[in-house]
């Protein structure tokens, strides 16, 4: 892994001076700031920030991260004609995308935290919660980017499955949550709304913060029922497990795809 | 020992044959120029070569190394890729640094080439912003930098002036004086007629001719490569 550990520290230089992703920085800062600025104290903060990062962070992931892995492409080449293994170059690939995605997302949403934490009361364990969930879909996403642009030789049609993917996580699977509990509302639906959310990392995330924020029952179908049928822990535990399978699948499948093909 | 051998190499993109059984032997310490028209599997033979290109068939040596999987035999590998592309954010000296740092301690270093296109001010700015003609200069330079016993070249001047083009040249005889071994795909047959030893003809994925230029010419009974390729296209096999 010597080999890994080099690819990533010169990716992390290139792409911590990436402008896109000092910009993300740059937008959650002030998102999370002007919150702060119209009055909310950091719980009511906190509460507001969590629709954007369910939202915002794998949005970023995934656009980004295909992007980021065409542009790459023939410096890729490159590397690859030096004594490096494949599985390292992977790894360092990725690392050197996910890692600074997640500082970024870090600094963003936790330096206006970090500025107040004298004056007003912070809930920390809240905002740790927030962040860890953010840093997993962040790795999740990223994953799922690679294995998206490994798959499709053309950028336009795998940028755009990136998208949809996005679109399908983030707004249609809600509605079809919806739909399915309409069409299906005589017949007990808690196992299959189980299944469900567990096919939707986006949707793991969720409930894992809504769990976590004790109020399940005012967002979202899914988070309910996990609560009322695993219990507040158990409920998350099976979500933060489910969170890192969605992570390491792609990145199996990705890693595996990266080693076989040609270049 | 020979540079490169093939025996059979075979290897098709959906159900397009790009290389059919290529039998080949290029022997170590010449410069051997690698021709054809475009799509003849080119590209994909110097892919193979690197381990870049997996063929479906057949077994590839470098160096007397069977290529295998096993990364290391590339550390004694220079590849110039036909269009050179680094991080836009890193430096020149923070990309050969990678490249340096990636292949161990103690890789030699000969900065002729780095020092010929005169580099050093360059170094330091950030890759984008390089024009396309310096870039190809640090992609040249970074191909010769670690006395590679074997150099790939995939159209190599392409990009650059006739200026640093006649430096490149220069240090392509040096290299060669010094024992190492020089793959060249190239469209400019002016230019491998000048510098290349062996000519390797490809067509369709098969070798069509292999052997020196002078036997070339004999066999198509022009003087001069271009004109000699040509007959060659035209002819099919020589």
């Amino acid at each position: 892994m010597r080999g890994a550990r080099k690819i990533l520290g010169y990716q992390l230089r290139d792409i911590a001076r990436n402008r896109w992703v000092i910009g993300y920085a740059a937008i959650l800062l002030l998102l999370t700031e002007a919150l702060f600025q119209l009055g909310g104290d950091g719980g009511r903060v906190v509460l507001s920030l969590l629709n954007l990062v369910l939202i915002f962070v794998p949005l970023v992931a995934l656009s980004f991260g295909t992007l980021y892995l065409y542009n790459a492409r023939e410096f890729i080449e490159l590397l690859l004609a030096q004594p490096v293994g494949r599985g390292a170059m992977f790894a360092g690939l990725w690392g050197g995308l996910a890692l600074p995605l997640s500082t970024a997302l870090l600094a963003g949403v936790g330096l206006p935290f970090l500025f107040r934490a004298g004056s007003t009361t912070i809930p920390a364990r809240s905002l740790l919660v927030l962040l860890g969930t953010g840093v997993m879909l962040t790795l999740t996403f990223t994953a799922i980017a690679f294995l998206i642009s490994l798959r499709f030789e053309d950028r336009a049609r795998g940028f755009g499955l990136a998208l949809l993917v996005w679109l399908g996580c983030a707004v249609v699977y809600d509605g079809l949550v919806l739909l399915v509990v309409t069409i299906f509302s005589r017949w007990p639906l808690e196992t299959p709304l189980l299944v469900l959310t567990l096919l939707n990392p986006l949707d793991l995330g969720r409930v894992v913060l809504l769990l976590d924020f004790d109020v399940a029952a005012l967002m979202g179908y899914t988070g309910a029922v996990f609560q009322r049928f695993l219990g507040t822990a158990l409920g998350l535990g099976i979500a933060g497990l489910a969170l890192v399978l969605w992570t390491a699948l792609p990145l199996l499948l990705g890693a595996r795809r990266f080693r076989r093909r040609d270049f | 020992m020979n540079a490169i051998t093939a025996r059979g190499v075979s290897k098709r993109f959906g159900r397009l044959e790009v290389l059919r059984q290529v039998d080949l032997e290029i022997p170590a310490g010449r410069i051997t120029g690698l021709v054809g028209p475009n799509a003849a599997g080119k590209s994909t033979f110097i892919k193979s070569v690197l381990g870049l290109v997996r063929p479906d068939a057949g077994e590839l040596q470098v160096l007397g190394q069977l290529v295998n999987g096993d990364e290391r035999y590339r550390a004694r590998i220079g590849y110039m890729p036909q269009a050179a592309h680094f991080p836009e954010n890193l430096s020149g000296a923070e990309v050969l640094a990678m490249i340096r740092d990636l292949r161990g301690p103690g890789v030699a270093s000969d900065t002729a080439l780095l020092d010929g296109f005169d580099l050093g001010p360059q170094l330091d700015k950030p890759i984008r912003t390089l024009s396309g003609g310096t870039r190809q200069k640090l992609s040249a330079a970074l191909a010769f930098l670690f006395r590679p016993d074997l150099l790939i070249l995939d159209e190599p001047t392409a990009g650059l002036d006739p200026i640093a083009s006649g430096i490149f040249k220069e240090q392509l005889a040096a290299v060669r004086e010094r024992g190492a071994s020089i793959l060249l795909a190239s469209h400019t047959l002016s230019e491998l007629e000048a510098h290349a030893d062996d000519i390797v003809f490809l067509l369709d994925g098969r070798i069509r001719f292999h052997g020196p230029v002078t036997q070339l010419m004999e066999r198509t009974g022009f003087a001069n490569l271009e004109r000699a390729v040509a007959a060659l296209m035209q002819g099919g096999a020589a």
